[in-house]
């Protein structure tokens, strides 16, 4: 499938490459200077493929509370919340941010490649709930990520937006008609997200370019967001593990101790579980890349592995995530090429607003 | 379309050679090569004064998409090595020929560089591997 960028992305000579079932871009020449670009200027990414579903009814707070493990309860008008959807056993189905629009008005953005998923089972458990479950093929979306994006973006945009971006918060949205705005992104800069009719976005993309924003590939969303330690669904967390074995505890919501959401049973008992899996970063300062899979061995003879590597351009040297034995080991060998390269373990994220949160 | 001139020899590997004056020949990875990577990040070189024998592995060009192991394509000693690269490593993918050399080979036998793939025969293997 293509999204409706699909022709821009041709005419800027993108890399197109199959993802999820879209042929989206890799890069447009470099993926590290496109990833530069975004720490230290602005850039775009077409997200299109996302899944967005609007949730609204008179029960969709109490469905929402049952089905995501953090707690919708908390969010007034204009928030957003960064959830994990669990199965009964724990397992994570996907993670997703979730904006309260208006009382009983949700709109949850989910991955690409579990939308087939992701939608029956949120259809499956909309059962006896007052609510209805519609995804909104008609949007396109677009990422503007940066330090510049706030100042940049608001002359591109209508005039009635310019007050409303400059006081928006993070983690909080914006709607102005067909045009919904949030302060969220998956690059640990400064940035938007922004949803729009599919019609429109053509239009909005080429004047951000031709502004001089710098348009960005699959490639460097990926550097971009493992620097700012943000998962991956599908390599850094899947059905067969749970937040609290992914670095995600923190998105799990324990009070109030009533709310029943999905897999909370399975949670509270691996809470007590002292041989509870850790998820860490792990940072190479020895030539050569981490990758997906790297075996990773404490020096206890203990072993783990990679969940997601790669090379971190802003750092100059190569990053990951990945699952350990339970432990506060600070060092560990990696496994490259049959060569074993020692690692040094840290606590996510490797740069934060452009900075570098590790020793350099 | 990857740029294939017309003066170098080629292997399957997607390896370049070209010829110096002083018979020497240097050694770098093809704008194709270079295309199917993606952004270079390290190079492993061979050792000034080393033995390759032909085939033998003598490189590695990492990636962030993978790495790729660069074979010499004649047999030789390593005369001379691209030190620029352990900084800029993108310059083979800016200037797959000409910044973007690895290594300079002393050639144990010149008649071996007849038998490499010339541009017209790379660009066939090109063109294949297209299909």
């Amino acid at each position: 499938m293509q999204t409706p960028l699909h022709p821009q992305h041709v005419a800027l000579g993108g890399k197109l490459v199959p993802f999820a079932g879209w042929k989206m871009p890799l890069h447009y020449g470099s993926q590290i200077e496109e990833h530069h670009a975004v720490r230290t200027h602005w850039g775009l990414f077409d997200v299109s493929h996302m899944t967005v579903v609007d949730v609204e009814g008179d029960a969709a707070e109490a469905y929402l509370r049952r089905l995501l493990a953090n707690d919708v309860a908390r969010l007034e008008a204009g928030k957003a919340l960064y959830s994990c959807m669990l199965a009964e056993d724990g397992g994570v189905l996907d993670d997703l941010i979730v904006y309260l629009r208006a009382p009983g008005r949700y709109r949850v953005v989910v991955n690409a490649a579990t939308r087939d998923k992701d939608l029956a089972w949120m259809e499956a458990q909309a059962e006896g709930f007052a609510v209805s479950v519609t995804e909104r093929i008609d949007l396109a979306m677009i990422a503007v990520q940066g330090p510049e994006a706030a100042a940049r973006l608001p002359e591109h945009l209508p005039d009635a937006l310019g007050a409303p971006l400059a006081a928006l918060k993070p983690f909080h949205a914006h709607e102005d008609g067909n045009l919904f705005v949030g302060r969220t992104g998956y690059t640990g800069e400064d940035g938007f997200e922004l949803l729009l009719p599919g019609t429109d976005a053509g239009a909005l993309w080429d004047a951000l370019v031709g502004a001089g924003a710098r348009p960005c590939g699959l490639g460097a969303r990926d550097t971009l967001r493992l620097e700012a330690g943000m998962n991956l669904y599908g390599t850094d967390m899947d059905e067969s593990v749970s937040p609290l074995e992914s670095g995600l505890g923190w998105t799990v919501a324990w009070e109030p101790a009533e709310r029943a959401f999905i897999g909370r049973a399975a949670l509270e008992a691996q809470r007590q579980d002292p041989a509870r899996r850790r998820f860490a970063g792990l940072v190479l300062r020895e030539r050569g890349v981490l990758r997906n899979g790297t075996e990773v061995e404490l020096a206890d003879g203990r072993r783990g592995a990679v969940t997601s590597g790669s090379f971190s351009p802003t750092l100059g040297l190569s990053i990951a995530l990945a699952r350990l034995p339970a432990g506060k080991e600070s060092s560990a060998m990696a496994l490259l090429r049959g060569k074993p390269l020692p690692v040094e373990v840290v606590k996510p994220p490797f740069v934060r607003q452009g900075k570098a949160c590790i020793p350099t | 379309m990857s740029n294939v001139p017309a003066e170098l020899r080629y292997t399957k590997d997607h390896e370049w050679l070209r010829r110096e004056d002083d018979g020497s020949v240097t050694v770098g990875i093809t704008d194709h090569a270079q295309e199917q990577l993606g952004d270079l990040v390290f190079v492993e070189l061979p050792e000034v004064g080393a033995s390759c024998d032909a085939g033998a592995e003598c490189c590695v060009v990492e990636s962030v998409k993978a790495a790729s192991d660069v074979y010499c394509p004649i047999a030789g000693e390593v005369s001379a090595v691209n030190e620029s690269l352990a900084d800029s490593p993108e310059a083979i993918n800016t200037d797959a020929y000409g910044e973007g050399w690895l290594f300079r080979l002393a050639p144990t036998d010149a008649a071996a560089i007849d038998a490499l793939l010339d541009a017209e025969a790379y660009q066939a293997l090109l063109e294949a591997e297209d299909h």
